[in-house]
């Protein structure tokens, strides 16, 4: 299992996504297309030895894993033994590893043989479902990497090559990428009223926008400062907690609660970072781990306040901003929400109206990020993530650039709490336990740490597959699982894990984006556009625009200059 | 207090008072006088270990001075006291900026990044902590257009101007440390201090940076304050040179003086208290030794016996 998954990796790290110039990611696979254009003699002993450590170590794992499982019957519990199902996955392991093997030693045809094999062994052989699963796309991947390879290497493309048509495709992948993201902005702003739209996804669609929203707060703390944060889901708890009391005690509507469950939040996250800030690396995380702990601890065991672990109930649904209510007989004197209209009554109203409101919740998360990202304070985050010392050097005060983090991040922790209160009607500690900070944080760093885009994609994959393959019930968490997996593996750094500059003097068609005053200043900067771009530019971005470009570039960086 | 200050004209842009430094049992930095001029270029030399570093981090708030005074004197003579500020206030309050002896960039971020972080305080008032910048307000977009301008200046200065949007990671390591003096330039300080600049570059890069060291003294009209074991750059562009030696001054005076100055040969040779210094740093001492006699050759070639006086009452105080 694991080694058709360590198998995917290397095939996909020849995929067209290597936007990123991390040296390290792309010496790792510069050394295995080393190791491609020279195969080794093949030799038997060794792989035998390996084929037997590989039996070893997955018998060490599998059978006390695998083969007891307690059965619940009428006539009480007693134990099953399934030795048939481990020798089973011991035997896939291995045939997974013989497939690495031939990979290896170059022998492509026998690996996507057996790759096929093993897909049609899925179907005609008596093996338990998720078996199934595991051998028709395990097998799948070993033959297209065979394939893949076979491929290359009768089209004598070297490595190099293979570098540079990667770098291409990194470049592509940027350059795509706004397009695709406004197109999803789009789709999600049409789902509703798609026919294919239901219910049902709309409620997935809530799901993960809310996922996106506390993806994109957390971003602040975790992408741009460089902090590891385990506890985000105490302001989480702290804007649902909010919200849910402000209405049970004051009856505050929905609507004002909103900015308030953000401020409170904000004002916990300022409480937590004055102590916590002068704390780096894994004490910080500790520290907010326990945060997060304490948070959730405080709403158990303050019975008479939050009412424990029984949680609050009818908590108040949002109204149509004040105007009309989402009943179809109104409790409070506002008029309802269908007649208001003139509509007739469906429950879906309330739905995607809450959908509409966590994307324009969402919407503002992103303007607002993408813009502070651009300003002064949003440089200084990077600066601290990237070096504190020569930060402090420049005169960037650690504490109170850290505690903005803080605060911003953990206001829209609250409001994606109190959202997620007023859509539940129901909260209760139980909502706010490690795993869902460790969900949050796996949506970030896997999307890409700072990427919006990347980060929203991660919610969809993590959030949004598992949610619509529930029919899987117990496969549903190994989906999760193995995703997380899968996405380490192939991309270190997270799905899209490119940065893009806050600010460039440059702009993709080479023009001035500033008025720069100063003959002086543009014309060496025309010099070097003709001359310094086209050698020494390793960056995919900027290579791009080189040898076609240049020429254009120059013509308009003088225009810029002269006006 | 008998220091020995060459040009006695104007009173000095910084006044270092016996500093000292003590880690644990270890005192670092041993009652260290001295003074630089504005417009000057000062150099700190010594063996490894001697403590150049660690007068650096003192003057720039990274360690609390044991004791030990450092004032620096502001453009409208005002008079600062170095050591009761944190390092982030040094940039804004003291108006010292640096850069390190590794090279500390901000990697990932592109070059003209790294140069508008060095201008953070000026555009943090601009954008109203952040407030008016998110409405791109008039006074933002003002400051951003004119921190844009002053960066890619210092960029024409370094030569890097062509690889403004590139990250800084990337460039070579030469192309590096010039960023981060204009990195430290950009912060608009008065006093640039400047740790081994020189470090790691091969001979055409340091006769390009001892240009720009020059350039910089002439255009900027700041006291330079450098850490250097290139003999050749620092015999060539420092008009003053502070030896330290085991955590205290050893000598000081005018290049010449100093490359005559027996007590400096002996510590760079390791020819007195010989323990440590020849066994444990055989290899590096060697080099610089090397240097600091072909400087003691040059300078004694142009003539110099008469300036030794001041350096010898400097030694003996
Ligand atoms: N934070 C610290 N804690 C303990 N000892 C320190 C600390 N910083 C410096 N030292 C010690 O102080 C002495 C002087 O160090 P410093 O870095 O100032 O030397 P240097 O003159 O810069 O040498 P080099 O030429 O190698 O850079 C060394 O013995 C060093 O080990
Ligand atoms: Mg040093």
């Amino acid at each position: 299992m694991s080694d058709s998954a360590s198998q995917s990796a290397g095939a996909s790290g020849a995929s067209p996504t290597g936007a990123s110039p991390a040296g390290g990611m792309r010496s790792g696979g510069g050394g295995e297309r080393q190791v491609l254009s020279a195969f080794p003699p093949l030799d038997i002993p060794a792989i035998i030895r390996e084929l037997a450590f590989t039996t070893l170590i997955a018998s060490a794992l599998v059978f006390p894993l695998l083969t007891l499982r307690t059965v619940d019957s009428v006539e009480g519990l007693y134990i099953e033994s399934r030795w048939m199902v481990s020798f089973m996955a011991v035997a896939l392991v291995v045939a997974g590893r013989l497939g690495l093997i031939l990979l290896r030693y170059g022998k492509m045809i026998y690996a996507a043989v057996g790759g096929v094999v093993a897909i049609l062994a899925a179907f005609f052989l008596p093996v338990p479902s998720l078996f199934e699963v595991i051998l028709v796309a395990g097998g799948a991947i070993l033959a297209l990497r065979a394939l893949v390879d076979l491929f290359l290497v009768v089209r004598q493309i070297s490595p190099s090559a293979r570098a540079e048509f990667r770098d291409r495709g990194g470049v592509w992948v940027r350059r795509v990428l706004p397009w695709a993201a406004g197109l999803a902005v789009v789709f999600a702003i049409v789902l509703p009223f798609m026919p294919f739209s239901s219910r049902y996804l709309i409620d997935v669609g809530v799901l993960i926008l809310t996922y996106v929203l506390l993806g994109w707060g957390l971003n602040i703390i975790v992408g741009y400062a460089g902090l590891l944060d385990l506890g985000y889901v105490a302001f989480y708890a702290v804007g649902a907690y909010s919200y849910a009391l402000l209405a049970y005690y004051f009856d505050f509507s929905f609507w004002i609660c909103l900015p308030l469950a953000g401020l409170l939040s904000a004002s916990f996250g300022l409480l937590l970072g004055f102590p916590v800030l002068r704390l780096r690396g894994d004490y910080f995380a500790i520290v907010t781990l326990g945060f997060g702990e304490i948070i959730r601890l405080i709403l158990i065991n303050w019975f008479r306040f939050t009412n424990g672990p029984d949680g609050i109930s009818s908590i108040p649904r949002p109204s149509f901003f004040g105007i009309a209510e989402f009943a179809r007989k109104p409790k409070s004197d506002l008029p309802s929400f269908h007649e208001t209209f003139g509509l007739a009554f469906s429950s879906e109203h309330r739905l995607i109206f809450l959908y509409y409101l966590v994307l324009v919740l969402a919407a503002l998360v992103a303007a607002f990020t993408l813009r502070v990202r651009n300003l002064p304070l949003g440089r200084a985050w990077e600066a601290l993530r990237e070096d504190d010392v020569a930060s402090a050097s420049l005169g960037i005060s650690r504490t109170s650039i850290k505690l903005a983090a803080f605060g911003i991040s953990a206001t829209w922790g609250g409001i994606a709490g109190s959202f997620f209160a007023t859509r539940q009607g129901f909260i209760s500690p139980e909502s706010f336990t490690f795993i869902e900070s460790a969900i949050i944080l796996s949506i970030v760093v896997l999307g890409g740490m700072g990427s919006l885009t990347g980060i929203a994609c991660a919610a969809v994959l993590l959030i949004g597959l598992p949610e619509v393959f529930r029919e899987l019930v117990e496969y549903r968490m190994v989906t999760f699982g193995g995703g997380l997996v899968l996405i380490m593996i192939w991309r270190p750094r997270g799905l899209l894990s490119f940065r893009e500059p806050s600010i460039r003097l440059l702009d993709r068609r080479g023009r001035l984006r500033f008025a720069v005053a100063g003959r002086g200043v543009g014309e060496s900067l025309c010099a070097g556009a003709t001359g310094g771009a086209t050698g020494d530019t390793t960056s995919g971005a900027t290579s791009d625009t080189t040898s076609g470009a240049t020429s254009e570039a120059t013509s308009g960086t003088t225009g810029g200059v002269g006006r | 207090m008998s220091e020995a200050v060459p040009s006695l004209s104007a009173p000095p842009l910084l006044k270092v008072e016996h500093l000292s430094m003590r880690f644990g049992g270890l005192l670092a930095v041993d009652d260290v006088s001295f003074h630089a001029q504005d417009g000057e270029i000062t150099a700190i030399i010594g063996p490894n270990g001697a403590g150049k570093t660690t007068v650096f981090n003192c003057l720039t708030g990274f360690y609390r001075p044991t004791s030990g005074r450092c004032a620096l004197r502001h453009r409208d003579g005002s008079e600062v006291l170095l050591e009761r500020y944190e390092s982030y206030q040094i940039s804004r309050r003291g108006r010292v900026a640096r850069t390190f002896q590794n090279v500390r960039l901000f990697p990932r971020m592109t070059v003209l990044e790294n140069l508008l972080v060095a201008q953070h305080k000026m555009l943090m008032r601009a954008s109203w902590w952040t407030v008016g910048g998110i409405f791109n307000l008039p006074g933002y977009r003002r400051a951003s257009a004119y921190a844009v301008e002053r960066a890619c200046h210092y960029l024409e200065l370094v030569e890097l101007l062509p690889r403004a949007d590139d990250e800084a990671g990337e460039l070579p390591y030469g192309a590096q440390r010039r960023l981060e003096i204009a990195r430290a330039i950009c912060a608009d300080p008065v006093l640039l201090c400047l740790d081994e600049p020189a470090a790691g570059l091969n001979p055409s890069e340091s006769n390009e940076l001892r240009e720009l060291l020059r350039k910089l003294r002439e255009d900027e009209k700041i006291g330079i304050l450098l850490i250097e074991h290139d003999m050749s750059v620092v015999m060539g562009i420092s008009d003053h040179i502070v030896v330290l030696d085991h955590g205290s001054k050893i000598a000081e005076g005018v290049p010449q003086a100093v490359a005559a100055n027996p007590r400096v040969i002996a510590a760079y040779l390791g020819e007195e208290e010989s323990d440590e210094e020849a066994t444990g740093n055989g290899a590096s001492g060697g080099a610089k030794g090397n240097g600091a006699s072909n400087g003691a050759t040059s300078g004694g070639a142009t003539g110099s016996g008469a300036s030794n006086e001041a350096t010898d009452k400097g030694v003996e105080s």
